[in-house]
């Protein structure tokens, strides 16, 4: 709380803090305001220790960045915007390690391909050593095969563009050395070809010198000829002989030179052997023949050389020998003849027969020495050709072991190189047949691939299509059921609507089919009402209108009720199409027709002539009767007589009893019947329509009453 | 029927009537040209002829009551052309 406050007061928004936290003591405030002064010391110490840790751990953790990428790495992935922070104060992040390729000669892969078929040599136990890195070849497809077919959780397979670029700077490295390595060998090749040649010329030279020398020697031993040319012999000799040490020691000389040089091509071949370069190989066989080829035409002429050297020196030792016995005989001649001249071959015509005969004697002497040397010679022969044998079989045996040496180092060689030209078309085939293999390899590998990845295509795809399908159907069945319980759910309520309609719908139909039956009943009252009512419409002596309408009505306002239709349809025909007449009309006519009655009251089938018409009428006007009689409730048969029946139906009609005065009139017999037959029907007609009206309106009102709301 | 009766009173008469003055008249014409007529005079001869023709009427009359059921037809000549 304090040190807040101290802080607080230290910073700008000081009036804010003043009111927030010393609202309470504004005095005491201010008094710890002015006091601020060396707290304000300590605030700014611990502002400034704060920053400088928080400096400290970031310049730490940049450092660190630095020097550990792996920690960059950690926490540009923790913190955000911490990678905008590492680029901007120490560079982009170092690229990502790769496993350094050892510089490989080409055939390297395909020879660790077939390193089971054939086993390659020496170079072969390096390849087992690469057997699971990395490998690098001389073409790309095969490097990228050799990707594919290493084991890639070994080594981390790198991308092809890398490994391209590596192949072909790999690739014009070799090339490059191949080409100084190349060069070299060919000017080395060049340049000890030429001081062979030049060796062997001089060789030659020598030869010819040395042949020359031979063969002069051999002529001026040989020859005996004038002084002057053996003197000119001799010098041409001495000539042949400067030429010849000449000849030698500039042969010599070459050879040492050719030998130097190729001493150097041999080291620049195995130097270009060291650094197993298969392309150069041909070449470098090509050197190494034209080595050995120049080694031999070298050593040929060497050995020519040195026979005819050896030729020259036995030759020359001959000459020598001569030359000593030349001297010798010389010498002698001296000692014998002192005053010859030391050329004895430029004597001629100066001896005389003295100096002769001395000579011949000495010659004689020297003839009998010579002969005694022969024969000791001869004696001695054996063992001196066997001594001279010895030495030349030693010497034959130095020369022989030399030259079987030299021979043996160049057949040896020859050997070497035809082996090496052997193993070099056999690396050709091989590398032919391992090319064609690869490419065999490679595209049983591509049908391989193609194969496994139809069937991983085909398998996936299954494998899809049933999740799919599965799927599908899940959602199928999902979809199915929600619909069903969606249908479900809407037939309930489709049912339970469709119930309540019903329902509603019976009791509307209910409420129509009371409301209907009211109203046929009210029809049906209404009809009848007006049938009742077209029954006062009779007119005095007219009959009513016909109750046809009516009648119709009320049937058609009854029509489904059997009572009432039946009730309708037994209304008498004569009502219906002509009306019947009122009771007051009946009345009316009743009176006339009862005088009728009375004037013919005799009158029957029996007595119906005139006469007892006349008697008839006679007894009507002289009966007198009381015109109202009231009728007994038992007829008696005496009853039944004309004038008391009518005085019965009077006083019924007098009554309003209609029924009862028909009953009556009924009762008449005879004529009188005859004539009251008119209004009798009439009087039935109007009982029996009355009758029916007054049913179906009792009926009207029944089913009125019935069918009627209280309201 | 009332009327049936009253319409056969007067039928009845006027058939008398007629019938009588009708037999009458004629017989007495006919007496008047015949010999018989001689011993009959016009007066005679009417009066028997309508007594003859009443007691026809009378006659008729009766049968005319006693079947009172025998209806009285009137032929009505239909013009054809007024359909």
């Amino acid at each position: 709380g304090m040190d807040v406050k101290r802080i607080c007061f230290t910073s700008l928004s000081l009036q804010k803090c003043l009111c927030g936290n010393g609202a309470a003591q504004p005095m005491q405030s201010c008094r710890r305001y002015t006091s601020a002064g060396d707290s304000g010391s300590v605030a700014g110490k611990i502002v400034a220790a704060s920053l400088l840790t928080v400096g400290g751990g970031v310049g730490g953790t940049i450092l660190y960045a630095k020097w550990d990428p792996k920690f960059r790495a950690a926490v540009e992935k923790g913190v955000p915007y911490s990678d905008q922070l590492f680029e901007m104060t120490i560079g982009p992040p170092p690229p990502p390690p790769v496993i350094p390729l050892p510089k490989k000669p080409v055939g390297l892969c395909i020879c660790l391909l077939i390193k089971n078929v054939h086993g390659c040599k020496s170079e072969g136990d390096q390849f087992v050593q690469w057997s699971h890195a990395h490998v690098g070849v001389s073409t790309a497809e095969e490097c990228k095969e050799c990707e594919h077919e290493a084991h890639a959780h070994v080594v981390k397979e790198r991308p092809e563009e890398v490994v391209s670029a590596r192949l072909a700077a790999q690739d014009r490295a070799e090339h490059d050395l191949l080409s100084s390595l190349s060069a070299k060998l060919d000017d080395t090749l060049g340049s000890s070809a030429k001081l062979t040649l030049q060796a062997i010329g001089a060789q030659e030279a020598a030869l010819s010198a040395i042949a020359n020398h031979t063969s002069k020697l051999k002529e001026a031993m040989d020859a005996e000829g004038p002084s002057d040319k053996t003197s000119a012999q001799w010098r041409s000799l001495e000539d042949a002989l400067n030429e010849r040490s000449r000849a030698a020691d500039e042969a010599g000389a070459a050879l040492l030179k050719a030998k130097e040089e190729l001493e150097k091509l041999r080291k620049v071949i195995n130097a270009a052997k060291d650094s197993k370069i298969d392309a150069a190989r041909p070449q470098i066989l090509a050197a190494e023949e034209n080595l050995h080829s120049m080694v031999v035409d070298l050593d040929r002429a060497v050995g020519k050389v040195q026979t005819a050297q050896m030729e020259a020196k036995i030759v020359s030792q001959y000459s020598e020998l001569v030359n000593e016995a030349k001297a010798q005989f010389q010498k002698e001649l001296d000692s014998i003849t002192p005053e010859i001249q030391a050329n004895w071959k430029g004597l001629t015509g100066k001896l005389s027969p003295d100096d002769l005969n001395s000579l011949i004697a000495h010659a004689h002497r020297r003839i009998d020495q010579l002969n005694r040397e022969l024969a000791e010679q001869r004696v001695r022969e054996q063992i001196h050709i066997e001594a001279a044998l010895d030495q030349q079989r030693l010497e034959n045996q130095k020369t022989l072991d030399k030259a079987v040496g030299t021979a043996i180092s160049h057949s040896r060689e020859q050997m070497r190189l035809e082996q090496e030209k052997k193993i070099e078309d056999v690396r050709e085939v091989m590398e032919a047949e391992m090319r064609t293999q690869l490419r065999r390899q490679a595209a049983a590998h591509t049908d391989h691939l193609r194969d496994v990845l139809k069937v991983q295509e085909q398998e996936l795809r299954a494998e899809a299509q049933e999740v799919l399908s599965s799927k599908l159907m899940e959602q199928e069945t999902n979809y199915r059921r929600v619909t069903q319980d969606q249908l479900d759910a809407f037939t309930l309520d489709m049912n339970a609507a469709y119930a309540r309609l019903k329902g509603i719908e019976e009791a509307i139909d209910s409420h129509v089919v009371a409301e209907e039956e009211a109203r046929k009943a009210h029809q049906l009252w209404l009809s009848v009402e007006a049938l009742t009512y077209s029954l006062k419409t009779a007119v005095a002596d007219s009959p009513t209108e016909p109750l046809e309408t009516a009648a119709k009505a009320v049937r058609e306002s009854c029509a489904d009720n059997e009572f009432a239709v039946a009730l309708a349809s037994a209304l008498p025909e004569e009502s219906l199409s002509r009306g019947i007449y009122s009771e007051a009309s009946l009345r009316a006519r009743f009176y006339q027709i009862r005088g009728l009655v009375r004037r013919v009251a005799m009158i029957n089938e029996t007595r119906n002539s005139l006469y007892q018409y006349f008697l008839s009428y006679l007894q009507s006007v002289l009966l007198f009767e009381p015109e109202q009689l009231a009728p007994p409730t038992k007829l008696k048969p005496e009853d039944l007589d004309t004038f008391k029946l009518l005085s019965y139906a009077t006083y019924s009609i007098e009554r309003g009893d209609l029924e009862l005065a028909a009953k009556f009139i009924n009762q008449l017999t005879g004529e009188p019947r005859r004539v009251a037959q008119d209004w009798l029907k009439e009087a039935r007609l109007t009982l029996e329509t009355r009758q029916v009206v007054n049913l179906l309106s009792a009926y009207a009102n029944a089913v009125g009453l019935g069918t009627t709301q209280a309201p | 029927m009332a009327e049936e009766h009253g319409r056969k009173w007067d039928r009845c008469l006027a058939d008398s009537a007629r019938t009588g003055f009708g037999v009458g008249v004629v017989f007495s014409r006919v007496s008047f040209h015949t010999r018989i007529a001689s011993l009959c005079r016009p007066n005679v001869a009417r009066c028997v002829g309508s007594g003859m023709g009443l007691g026809m009427g009378y006659s008729n009359c009766q049968h005319d009551f006693r079947s009172p059921y025998l209806l009285h037809g009137h032929m009505v000549k239909v013009d054809q052309f007024s359909w």
